[in-house]
This record gives structure tokens, C-alpha cells and sequence, in this order.
């Protein structure tokens, strides 16, 4: 075959995409393959590809997508945490004379998959995979407003998932940051794949984030059961609300900021170039309009989720609830005024510094306010120490620090010295981890009984906590020290070895992290194997407060046989007040919505699409896109989308169902 | 698409008022032609002798134009779905208005503190 016939058909990919000549990447793509082998052929063996086709891809159960979410989130965070214990290692021995294990080439690669992998694929599938488990359950509802979008949601974040791992194995991924800043990740500095695959796994992931967020906000506004007013919400479907408002308000700045950069990498426009007028800073401006946002996309929830938490195990109503409400409100507004204090150092002026200065320290305002609600609310509680209050704890230790150090951050000269610091770095990692993650950590422990009806091991349970905690704060300190000397993040070897020991001890903590890390998946196996002695046969295994609780474990495809009727903020506490009893007959036919592949086949086509055009194989990039439009059309000819549950089998599930625990 | 909730607000069906009178659709369209003719008229006549002034007239009659059709053509009112539509339609202009407004103060910020830089840029580093 002639050169230009191999270049229509692979476009610029060839032998020398595949890093064979990389041992530490030929070595993790073998593991990677034996893995994969052994899963495809365990599943095959157990003939349970038509179980998983027809009960969980194709699912639009929210319960299902939710905890699909959660099973991609935690399989990336595997991945992000194999990338940060690499740099750690890296870091801890380049000094001086040794240059490390890791080539800068691969290095630049490592920290942008960590950033990006972390945020894209694990942060915002936990947070959407809990809202999506938990949010429908609390309000009463039988499913979200659209079932199928929703599907088509995760396959999409999916799909950006695997074209985001396929660049390990094929070609290499961007060395430009996580946020891939022009004009660094122009074409004319970035020539390869990197951040093709960083952009086009992006743009797919964010379609789904996007229609995720429209859904859940619908699914809040019309779908509550009756006499839930807004103002008897519980707190996390409130934190829900706003966080999935500001997530429809700024991925569409992030997609346009993106969908620029790629006419300049395609078709040769300069919008972010140095050349012919491009302003780069543009989409520094840009990127950030959605980037701190993002921040409270996320740790919204969180608080959600400690504000549900501290309630119940502290036994009381939350205190100021109102409060809690408005402070929710507030950071969602102020959210948006805040994001220049990123680039304090670009250049803008005192007044425009300033103004972005004070913005971002009015935030810990609200933010304290909920920290204090939470401490009153713990305050003369008769307070149960189980395993999510213990997280709850941690988090206000934890994250009350990252918070202040943010708001040293926030002071334009104190930034001019810390900014691209690793001071700056250990600030966002306070946060995250002490405010995201160990949220998302108290929500799958408190929660998994409802998904799964048994608890998880309690043992591997303290393993996990003990190992994130005394990890962070081991790993993490070190790096406030010397970022607070002026170390300089994003570098792959060091000169002055009186440094050495700090990053010696931060790769301690990365492994006192990692048994963390292992100590949850034990905890996940150990409360498998003994499932038996930690069933919850009630359905309410934590005196639970919210409506979720109210429905066994784990709950019927239609949720609730009945879709209950609120009278308090915390529902179910006065149902078991009033002495609820579950109703034992006179069920009728639930209507719910019925399974389709149409968002595995459309979320597919899109991987096809974005792989096409990272490697300029333009046939398929053009196939795949008819394909999806064929699709997404044909999809809505499909008029058989409902179906009824009937009355027969919903009364011999109810009664299947044990006896629920009511309090007097 | 499934679980509808059982307890719409009556407002919530339209009823005739709620989509719009025939009366309501002719001011929409006699204001939107009008608003659209003026900046028409004012650019062709060249009846104000100041461009900037032209233009800022033009922005102004915009954002009327904007406001004719959400309310003639889009029906929002303080009632159409409990105040949910007015609620999600502020709440988009803030948003639109502090992303646009706080770029464009920015940039211009980075573009006053620029570094001069004249043509012959090599010879003037030093």
C-alpha cells in the first residue's frame, strides 16, 4: 500500500504510536491487558454479559446509574492515585545528580492525567453518581425527570473515561496542565495527540455533565413528593439544586473555551495563539469562569452530605436549616465572582485585583457559617462515633485549614509570591481531599447499606479512615513547607538537596494514603463476604431522618409502592414519630420507564468520533458522526419507552420486603 | 417522560392566557419591528452625528428587544410555573451579564498594563 493510502485510513497514527520502547508503560499496558483479559473472560465464563446488558447498561434506573457512576469514579481514582504515587516516588529522588526514573516527557504527562483523571473522571462521577442514587430516593420520587438522558449522561462520561485511558496505551497524553493553558497547548508547542485526547475526552464527558445537571435540576423543581415544599427540602437535595445550577451555568464556557482551542488546532484560528492578534489570557479568563465554580460543583454536596450525616448521627434536626439554605445559596452566587484569583499574577490592575481579592474572602463567610451550624448541631447531640460522623469530623479539622490558607491566598501580594507554588498546590488539595473526598468517603459508607442492604466491613472501614487521614495530613504538610519557601510546583527534578527530606516524607504519605486506598476496596470485599452479619433487614440501619430510610434495602425498582406524603423537614424522623405503617395492600400498577441501549450505542459512536479526530482518521470521525445523528434521531421515533409494573408484582415485592423498623 | 408528579399546579397546563393572547403576540411584533427599524434608520440616515452615541443607542434598544420577545413570544411572566421561569431567567442574566461585564473589564485591565511593544522588539530587550 502507498503512503497516502496508509495516511487516509490511519491519519498520522503508525508503529510509533504504540510506546512499546517505554518499559514502565509496556509494563503497566501488559498488566492492564491481563486484567482486562481476566475480567472479559470471567465475565464470559459466568455467562453474565446479557445480566449486565439487560440490567445495567442499558438500565435507566437512577439507582443503577448512580452506582455505576461510583464504580467508574472509584476505578479512576485507581488510576489518578497510581499517577500521584509516581510523582511522589519521582519527586523524592531527583536530587541533585540523580534525575529520577521518570523522563520530564512522561512526567509532564503524569501530573496533567493526574489533574485531569481526579477531576473529570473521579470528583465529578462520585458526586454525580451520589446525587444520582440518593437525590430521587429523598425527595420521593420514582425516578428522575428524563431516565434516558440519564443513562446517556454516564455513558457519555464514559466514553471520555476510556478515550482519556487509551492515550496511555496509544500515542500519549497532554503535557500542558490540567487545564491545558494556551498557548502552551497550541499547536505550535503541542504538536502531538496529548491534548487532542485531553480535549476531545473533555468535550464528551462535559455533553454528559451538562445534561446530567439539566436533569437533576429538573428532577428537583417538578418531581418532589407531595407537601415537600423548598423550604422542607433536605439539605443535600438543596446542595444538589445549586450545585448542578452552577454546573449548567459554566460547562458551557468551559466547552466554548475548549471548542476554540480545537479551530486552532484544526482549521488554524488564533483566537488563543501569540500570533495575528490571539489572546491566550482569554483562555486563561475562560477557563477559570468555569474552573472555580467547579470547585463548589463539587464540595456543595459535600456539605450536603456532612450536613445529613451530623444530623443523624448526632441525633437532632440540623440546626439553623435556614441558615444552611442561604449560606448554600450565597456560595453559588459568590462562586461566580471569584474566578480571577487564579491569575492575581497576569497583570490586571489594583482594581480589578482587589475586587477579586475581597470577593474570595466573603465566601469563607457562608462557608463558616455552615461549619458553626454543623458544631451546633453535634453541640449537646447524643453523638453516635460510627464510621461516617467519624469522616465528618475529619472533614471540619481538615478542610476548616485549607479554608484558611485559601483566604491567605485570596490576598493579591500574599499570591504574587505563592502563586505556581507548591504552597498553592497543598492549599487545593486541603480542600479537596479534606472537603470532596472525604465527603464522598462518608457518603459511600453511609449510603452503601441503602444501595446494597449490608454494611460495609467496619474494621477495613477505620483501616480506610486511619490511612486518609494521618496519610493527608503526612503527605501534605511537607508540601505547605517548602511551597511556603518558594518550591515551585509541576517540577520534575530539584538542585537544592536540604529539600530532599520533605518530599521523602510526602511519599510516605502518599503510602499511608494508599493503604487507605486498599483499606476501602476491603472494606467493599470484607462486607461482601460477611454480608450475612451486616445486613440491614430494616431498611433504616442508622435511625435515618430522611425519606430515603423509609424504603427498604435495597429499595424496589419503583422506589416507594406508595409515593409518600411530607408534613416536616425530616421526613421520615416524623413518620416514625407518628407511628407510619408501611400500607399492605391495594397496591395498583406503577408506571416507569423502560430500559434502552440507544445512550451505550450513541455514547460509542461519540468515543469513535473523538478518537477519529485525535488522530486525524477523518473517514471515521465523518462515520461515526452521521452515525450519531442517525442514531439520536432514529432514538426518537422509539415510541415504546414506558412500561407498568403491575399491581400483582408490586404487592409480591412489597411482601417480600421484611417488616419495617418503626420507632415510637 | 415517566413518574409525572401527581400534584401539578393548575397554572401549570396552559390554559389560553397562559400561551399567549392574540393581543399580546401583535404588541410583541409592533415593538420588535419598531425596535429593529430604528437602529436600521439610525445608521442609514446618519441622523446623530456621533458613532458612539449611535451605538450605544443601538445596545440599549437591544436589550428592549430582548425583553419584548421573552415576555411577547416566550410568555415568561411572574406565574408560569410557580416562578420558576422568572427565577431561571434573572438568574441566566446575572450570570450572562457578570461573565461578559467581568471579561471585558479584565482583559481591558491586561490590555492597559501591557509591556509596550514596539516594533523592533529584539533590540529594545535588554
Amino acid at each position: 500500500m502507498t503512503e497516502t493510502t496508509l495516511k487516509t485510513i490511519f491519519g498520522r497514527l503508525g508503529w510509533e504510536s504504540f510506546p512499546i520502547h517505554e518499559p514502565i508503560l509496556f509494563g503497566t499496558f501488559v498488566v492492564v491487558a491481563l486484567l482486562g483479559l481476566a475480567i472479559v473472560g470471567a465475565v464470559t465464563w459466568f455467562r453474565l454479559w446479557g445480566y449486565l446488558w439487560k440490567e445495567w447498561f442499558t438500565s435507566v434506573d437512577h439507582k443503577k446509574i448512580g452506582i455505576m457512576y461510583v464504580i467508574l469514579g472509584i476505578i479512576m481514582l485507581l488510576r489518578g492515585f497510581a499517577d500521584a504515587l509516581m510523582m511522589r516516588a519521582q519527586q523524592a529522588i531527583a536530587f541533585g545528580a540523580n534525575e529520577g526514573y521518570l523522563p520530564a516527557h512522561h512526567y509532564d504527562q503524569i501530573f496533567t492525567a493526574h489533574g485531569t483523571i481526579m477531576i473529570f473522571f473521579v470528583a465529578i462521577p462520585l458526586v454525580v453518581g451520589l446525587i444520582n442514587f440518593v437525590m430521587p430516593l429523598q425527595i420521593g420520587a420514582r425516578d428522575v425527570a428524563f431516565p434516558f438522558l440519564n443513562n446517556l449522561s454516564f455513558w457519555l462520561t464514559a466514553a471520555g473515561a476510556v478515550l482519556t485511558m487509551t492515550s496511555l496505551f496509544i500515542g500519549e497524553f497532554a503535557r500542558t496542565g490540567w487545564l491545558s493553558y494556551a498557548p502552551l497547548a497550541g499547536l505550535a508547542y503541542s504538536p502531538d495527540t496529548g491534548v487532542d485526547y485531553y480535549l476531545w475526552s473533555l468535550q464528551i464527558a462535559g455533553v454528559g455533565t451538562t445534561l446530567s445537571a439539566i436533569n437533576m435540576v429538573a428532577t428537583i423543581i417538578k418531581m418532589r413528593a407531595p407537601g415537600m415544599t423548598m423550604m422542607k427540602l433536605p439539605v443535600f437535595c438543596w446542595t444538589a439544586l445549586c450545585s448542578n445550577v452552577l454546573a449548567i451555568a459554566i460547562f458551557p464556557a468551559l466547552t466554548v473555551a475548549f471548542f476554540l482551542l480545537m479551530l486552532d488546532r484544526y482549521v488554524g484560528t488564533n483566537f488563543f495563539t501569540n500570533e495575528l492578534g490571539g489572546a491566550p489570557m482569554m483562555y486563561w479568563n475562560m477557563v477559570w469562569i468555569w474552573g472555580h465554580p467547579e470547585v463548589y460543583v463539587l464540595v456543595l454536596p459535600a456539605f450536603g452530605i456532612y450536613s445529613e450525616i451530623t444530623s443523624t448521627f448526632a441525633g437532632k434536626r440540623l440546626f439553623g436549616y435556614t441558615s444552611m439554605v442561604y449560606a448554600t445559596v450565597v456560595i453559588t452566587i459568590l462562586s461566580y465572582l471569584v474566578w480571577l484569583h487564579h491569575f492575581f499574577t497576569m497583570g490586571a490592575g489594583p482594581a480589578v485585583n482587589s475586587f477579586f481579592g475581597i470577593a474570595t474572602m466573603v465566601i469563607s463567610i457562608p462557608t463558616g457559617a455552615k461549619v458553626f451550624n454543623w458544631l451546633f448541631t453535634m453541640y449537646r447531640g447524643d453523638i453516635r462515633f460510627e464510621l461516617p460522623m467519624m469522616w465528618v469530623v475529619a472533614f471540619m479539622l481538615t478542610f476548616v485549614v485549607g479554608g484558611m490558607t485559601g483566604v491567605l491566598l485570596a490576598i493579591p501580594p500574599a499570591d504574587f509570591v505563592l502563586h505556581n507554588s507548591l504552597f498553592l498546590v497543598a492549599h487545593f488539595h486541603n480542600t479537596i481531599i479534606g472537603g470532596v473526598v472525604f465527603g464522598l468517603f462518608a457518603a459511600m459508607v453511609y449510603w452503601f447499606p441503602k444501595a446494597f442492604g449490608f454494611k460495609l466491613d467496619p474494621f477495613w472501614g477505620k483501616v480506610a479512615f486511619w490511612g486518609w487521614v494521618v496519610g493527608y495530613w503526612v503527605a501534605w504538610t511537607p508540601i505547605y513547607v517548602v511551597g511556603l519557601m518558594g518550591t515551585t510546583r509541576r517540577v520534575h527534578h530539584f538542585d537544592d538537596p536540604s529539600i530532599q527530606p520533605y518530599f521523602v516524607v510526602a511519599a510516605i504519605g502518599a503510602l499511608i494514603i494508599l493503604v487507605g486506598i486498599l483499606g476501602f476496596v476491603m472494606s467493599i470485599v470484607m462486607g461482601f463476604v460477611k454480608r450475612e452479619e451486616l445486613r440491614d433487614t430494616t431498611g433504616d440501619p442508622w435511625d435515618g431522618r430522611t425519606l430515603e430510610w423509609s424504603t427498604s434495602s435495597p429499595p424496589p425498582a419503583y422506589n416507594f409502592a406508595f409515593l409518600p406524603v411530607v408534613h416536616d423537614l425530616d421526613a421520615w424522623y416524623d413518620m416514625k414519630a407518628r407511628g407510619y405503617q408501611r400500607p399492605a395492600g391495594e397496591f395498583r400498577p406503577i408506571h416507569m420507564p423502560r430500559n434502552t441501549g440507544t445512550g451505550v450505542i450513541l455514547a460509542g459512536l461519540s468515543l469513535a468520533l473523538g478518537f477519529g479526530m485525535v488522530w486525524y482518521m477523518w473517514w471515521l470521525a465523518a462515520l461515526s458522526f452521521i452515525g450519531l445523528l442517525a442514531v439520536a434521531v432514529g432514538h426518537t421515533f422509539n415510541f415504546k419507552r414506558d412500561t407498568f409494573i403491575p399491581a400483582a408484582e408490586v404487592a409480591a415485592t412489597e411482601n417480600a420486603r421484611q417488616p419495617l423498623a418503626v420507632g415510637a | 417522560m415517566s413518574t409525572r408528579p401527581v400534584h401539578l399546579a393548575p397554572e401549570d397546563h396552559g390554559t389560553a392566557r397562559e400561551h399567549g393572547s392574540r393581543r399580546r403576540y401583535r404588541i410583541g411584533v409592533a415593538l420588535a419591528i419598531l425596535l429593529t427599524v430604528i437602529p436600521f434608520w439610525l445608521v442609514m440616515s446618519g441622523a446623530l452625528p456621533n458613532a458612539a452615541v449611535t451605538a450605544a443607542i443601538i445596545f440599549a434598544l437591544a436589550l428592549v428587544q430582548i425583553v419584548v420577545h421573552v415576555v411577547s413570544f416566550l410568555h415568561l411572566d411572574t406565574q408560569s410555573e410557580g416562578g420558576w421561569t422568572l427565577l431561571a431567567f434573572l438568574f441566566t442574566a446575572v450570570i450572562v451579564v457578570l461573565t461578559i461585564g467581568g471579561s471585558v473589564w479584565v482583559m481591558y485591565h491586561l490590555n492597559t498594563n501591557m509591556m509596550p511593544m514596539p516594533d523592533s522588539a529584539p533590540s529594545t530587550m535588554r
